[in-house]
């Protein structure tokens, strides 16, 4: 008697359990979908109007998915924004990955890569196909001219903030790559990769000697 | 082949670009210009330039361009997948550890040290798209009819307007070329 009784009560609660999932799973999948339209249109948007650095993007993808839609907290966007960093590749297009990663997994980063990258290839597309017809063209070779010396003042005033912070560490190390990186780029013409593995190297080494430190 | 070329040379550059944004530049001169001489040195300062008016980061921007320049649309959707790929790996994969061990001191350090070294490559980029524009053959010597005197005098302005007016770089590009059109209308008609 107990013992069926059990067998129907388990029966019962597996049942419900079942049920259950398939609510959860219904309504989890219905958010997902939504959850990764959301994804993707905002990383289009933004993207699209988006000018200038990576920095400008993962700004502007905080204030979206952190303070208007409370998706994920400060903290979290954060230690996102160092992932984005501290991985190669372009940071708007690693902060989408990494936060569509985030939000939604392996289809999140997806959607998030693919809003992304859409404007700027269908733009710059365009672009490359005019700029052969316009090449040529008085109007357009005089904007590049004049154009031309303003970017090589951007780039260099970039460089050297970049570098004055450099030197305003006084880490000597961090001075002295610097120095050779330029020397072995600029007149030996090495090649950047080799350069970049160097100074990799360079950092887990520094890194595991200070572990060895610490553990003193 | 030259699918997989393009393919593979803008792995190279998605792989090896850290820092965002300008880090990539040396990178693309490297393989674009002085390996596959897919662009003129001129060509690829007018893509530095465009990339900079434009929505998207540069690394996207020159494989999307650079890919439709030597092989059409195909080229540059091949070229801009492989300039993403591996990001899409990397971070993804940095975020899992990151959900496990939410600690990254390696990294940090890496970082560090590799901070300095893209400092120096940034700039010798910067240096070789300065002579391109101020040098008609792309060489430093100041003999008659090479050294471009006008983009010299805008190349300062343009210094001075980001340094010390903290102007938009975009609308101080912009402004240039804006300039010289105005100049060259003025020798015209004069």
């Amino acid at each position: 008697m107990k013992n069926r009784r059990m067998k129907e009560k388990n029966q019962i609660m597996s049942a419900l359990k079942e049920q259950d999932k398939k609510g959860c799973s219904e309504a989890r999948s219905l958010s997902r979908s939504r959850i990764l339209r959301k994804i993707f249109f905002e990383t289009l948007y933004l993207s699209t109007f988006t000018f200038g650095g990576g920095y400008v993007i993962v700004s502007l993808l905080k204030k979206k998915f952190v303070d208007d839609l409370h998706w994920i907290d400060d903290d979290e966007m954060l230690d996102l924004v160092a992932i984005a960093q501290s991985s190669p590749g372009a940071i708007a297009v690693n902060g989408a990955i990494v936060l569509g990663e985030d939000l939604a997994g392996f289809p999140g980063a997806i959607c998030a890569v693919l809003g992304a990258i859409l404007p700027p290839f269908v733009i710059i597309g365009l672009i490359s196909v005019f700029y052969n017809i316009f090449k040529e063209n008085f109007i357009f070779e005089a904007l590049l001219t004049g154009m031309g010396a303003g970017v090589a003042a951007v780039v260099i005033s970039v460089a050297l903030d970049m570098g004055s912070d450099v030197v305003k560490s006084k880490d000597s190390i961090n001075l002295l790559i610097m120095i050779l990186a330029f020397i072995a780029n600029y007149f030996f013409n090495v090649n950047v990769i080799w350069i970049i593995i160097a100074a990799v190297m360079i950092g887990v080494i520094r890194a595991l000697t200070s572990r060895k430190g610490e553990k003193k | 082949m030259i699918y997989l070329q393009l393919f593979l040379a803008f792995l190279q550059i998605g792989a090896f670009s850290f820092g965002g944004g300008y880090a990539a530049m040396p990178l693309i001169q490297a393989q674009v210009v002085h390996k596959y001489g897919w662009l003129t040195m001129s060509d690829f300062t007018d893509l530095i330039t465009i990339s900079q008016m434009t929505p998207g980061p540069i690394a996207v921007n020159s494989a999307t361009f650079v890919g439709m320049q030597v092989a059409g649309v195909f080229g540059a959707i091949v070229a801009t997948l492989g300039v993403i790929f591996p990001s899409c790996v990397i971070v993804t994969g940095l975020a899992v550890l990151y959900k496990k061990y939410r600690k990254m001191d390696l990294m940090q350090n890496v970082l560090g040290s590799l901070r300095p070294a893209v400092v120096s490559m940034i700039f010798a980029s910067g240096l070789v798209i300065l002579i391109s524009a101020l040098f008609v053959n792309n060489k430093i010597s100041f003999s008659k009819g090479n050294f471009k005197t006008r983009s010299f005098l805008y190349f300062i302005l343009a210094y001075i307007l980001l340094k010390k007016f903290k102007m938009d770089p975009v609308k101080v590009m912009l402004g240039m070329g804006v300039l010289e059109l105005v100049v060259q209308c003025i020798m015209k008609a004069v």
